[in-house]
């Protein structure tokens, strides 16, 4: 009879540490599901889906190492479960430094027209290469109405 | 963008002209229009002088370091003038058509016809 365990002699099979193998796919499916999540303004706006899915995974996998490193004679994963904390951490540092830093850099633009200012006048092709200008936009067919102007990236 | 376009009956119905300014060369634009079933006007600003007059100018953000427009919104009233605009400060958060359309009602700029 062991006295280590009660689940027999030291160097027999250990348990699975189930909490680091879903801990890590929790973790992955959070960076890998923003793809899908960006296209939803909901999802997009604050990734808190993707948040969410990242603090699930590093929570098991925390008590996945917990089990490995407290009763390293019933649980596996003391190695590869360090080694897929390590992952999951650097990957989710990578993913708010994108979202939280890169993606912000845009200019303050103090320049731009403010409420009560005139906008600035264009003149513009369409995409049928038409001139268009804020002039023509503003004079509908039914007289003078607001105009909506959106400014975006481009897809180039 | 394509919110707009999912939007695009409620500008319709207060007769609210849409348009999209970028870098974008028109015959981009139209094949854009077509992918993603927009039915507003996409103008072209390739040299950036309207997007610079409006001080969005975001320097080698584009393609090799090529210059585009920050993202931006603005209400422009029938005299021209600014009455709403948005400003991101990233550019996955774009406006929403809900927040135009409550700055237009809020501002009585246009009422919207009998549904």
């Amino acid at each position: 009879m062991d006295l280590e365990d009660g689940h027999g002699k030291i160097g027999m099979k250990r348990k699975w540490n189930w909490p680091i193998w879903v801990g890590f796919v929790l973790a992955l499916s959070g960076l890998f599901s923003y793809g899908f999540f960006v296209r939803y303004p909901i999802t997009r706006d604050f990734p808190w889906t993707n948040l969410l899915l990242f603090g699930a995974g590093i929570a098991l996998l925390f008590l996945g190492l917990f089990r490995a490193f407290g009763r390293p004679q019933v649980y596996r994963g003391k190695i590869f479960g360090s080694i897929f904390t390590a992952i999951a951490l650097f990957l989710i540092s990578l993913f708010s430094y994108e979202i939280f830093y890169v993606l912000r850099q845009v200019p303050a633009s103090s320049g731009a027209p403010r409420v009560g200012q005139l906008a600035p006048d264009f003149f513009l092709l369409d995409q049928s290469g038409k001139p268009v200008g804020l002039g023509d936009l503003l004079s509908g067919p039914s007289g003078a109405k607001p105009v909506v102007v959106i400014f975006y990236r481009g897809f180039w | 963008m394509r919110s707009f376009q999912q939007n695009i009956s409620e500008f319709n119905a207060r007769a609210i002209r849409v348009v999209a300014i970028s870098v974008d060369p028109p015959d981009i634009n139209r094949n854009h229009r077509q992918k993603l079933g927009l039915t507003y006007t996409l103008l072209s600003d390739p040299q950036a002088e309207t997007i610079r007059s409006y001080d969005l100018l975001h320097k080698g953000a584009g393609p090799d370091g090529t210059d585009i427009a920050r993202p931006a919104e603005f209400l422009v009233d029938s005299t021209g003038t600014v009455r709403w605009f948005n400003l991101t400060e990233s550019i996955m958060v774009r406006a929403r058509p809900g927040q135009v359309l409550k700055a237009l009602d809020d501002l009585k700029l246009a009422a919207p016809a009998a549904r």
